[in-house]
């Protein structure tokens, strides 16, 4: 037996780990694979709220809490969090097939769809009116980030964490107005900014 | 610049020591991905990165997406797949590994710890993602209005980002930006 079938939860149904006894039936491989799908070509805006609402509220086969758990170890972890939660959620089902099933069908459409786009823009994206088309999207989204930033940034801000802002503060620095390589930078702040965690920690 | 293994052993090597880095999702890494694509390897312009970056966040899809139209525009559809595996499998692995250990650690002091403090960083690295991005896409004084207008929309109003994003298209279609 490989390892991975060491680290999947025991087989039973419903699904492994569901814990409000609904009856819930496993879905089969393909059915997941269809659903991940469904989930990646409807996602504008992000996947996040869009497989929380399909895979918890639509087909129920993970409760509102094992999606947070699942989501708060994949945002923990290091890469794109919602690729890494649909592997892990595979993995739970299917062992090491149902993760790589899983990436693959998130990420199958979407990327074609890129390859489509590019080869586009490669070739008219220079056109007079697409051109600017794409140059008031780009300033649009870079409007669309900005807001996303302050978002983020408000419970911080809110708080009047001096320590927390100073770390953000150096970060950002660091990264967009000094433009250094961003591996030394997480090198120190990484460490200093959890050691001020664990220090402050009630 | 469609190239051969060369580029291709680049952009996995990349990608890949990039996704180790990307602390709370993509967007922490987007101003470091600027920084080589842009600044070290000259693959694109300034004023390229930020319409693929647009494109990739208008389009449905993990944010991720921006890897696949560095590795099309760079090295073709190939490109976009080799970047995109090194993008993302390397920490699928490490999450399927671990995701079960960490877990059960949700309550413990240390994890905590390391969850709070990395909330700063991301932080900060999401404000210079925000910035490198308005930098390279504000190149007027209309874009700059966009940009503002569109941040102004969707943090004080209910409008979707959608919409507002379709709008900025369209006066850049209009007003010939």
């Amino acid at each position: 037996m490989s390892d991975s079938d060491q680290l999947r939860e025991p087989a039973h149904d419903p699904i492994p780990g569901a814990d409000d006894g609904a009856a819930v039936p496993r879905p089969s491989l393909p059915e997941l694979m269809l659903t991940l799908v469904r989930i990646s070509v409807s996602s504008f805006g992000g996947v996040l709220p869009w497989a929380r609402r399909v895979l918890v509220e639509d087909k129920r086969w993970m409760t509102a809490e094992e999606f947070n758990r699942l989501f708060a170890v994949c945002h923990f972890l290091p890469g794109p969090n919602v690729v890494n939660m649909s592997a892990v959620f595979g993995l739970r089902l299917y062992g090491v097939v149902g993760a790589i099933a899983s990436l693959v069908a998130l990420c199958a459409v979407p990327v074609a769809l890129m390859i489509v786009l590019g080869m586009l823009y490669d070739r008219y994206g220079a056109a007079s009116g697409i051109s600017g088309a794409l140059s008031g999207l780009a300033a649009g989204v870079a409007g669309f980030i900005v807001a996303t930033a302050m978002n983020m940034a408000t419970p911080i801000l809110r708080r009047r964490s001096g320590v927390e802002l100073g770390i953000a503060a150096v970060a950002f620095v660091a990264i967009a107005l000094l433009r250094l390589p961003l591996f030394p930078v997480l090198a120190l702040l990484v460490p200093l900014s959890v050691a001020l965690a664990w220090w402050r920690r009630a | 610049m469609k190239g051969g293994g060369d580029i291709l052993l680049t952009l996995v090597v990349q990608f890949a020591l990039l996704s180790l880095l990307a602390i709370g999702g993509v967007n922490a890494v987007v101003p470091e991905m600027h920084r080589q694509v842009v600044d070290l390897h000259h693959w694109m312009s300034n004023e390229q990165f930020s319409e693929l970056y647009a494109i990739s966040q208008a389009a449905p899809g993990p944010n991720v997406m921006i890897v696949a139209l560095i590795g099309q525009h760079v090295a073709g559809p190939l490109g976009a797949v080799v970047a995109m595996v090194a993008m993302c499998a390397p920490t699928a692995v490490l999450a399927c590994t671990v995701a079960r250990v960490f877990d059960r650690y949700r309550e413990a002091p240390w994890r905590r710890a390391v969850e709070v403090g990395l909330v700063p960083l991301t932080i900060g690295l999401f404000a210079a993602a925000a910035w490198v991005l308005a930098r390279a896409a504000d190149q007027s004084w209309v874009a700059t209005a966009v940009t503002g207008l569109a941040f102004a929309l969707i943090y004080w109003t209910r409008v979707s980002p959608l919409l507002v994003l379709a709008g900025a298209a369209l006066v850049g279609f209009l007003g010939g930006l």
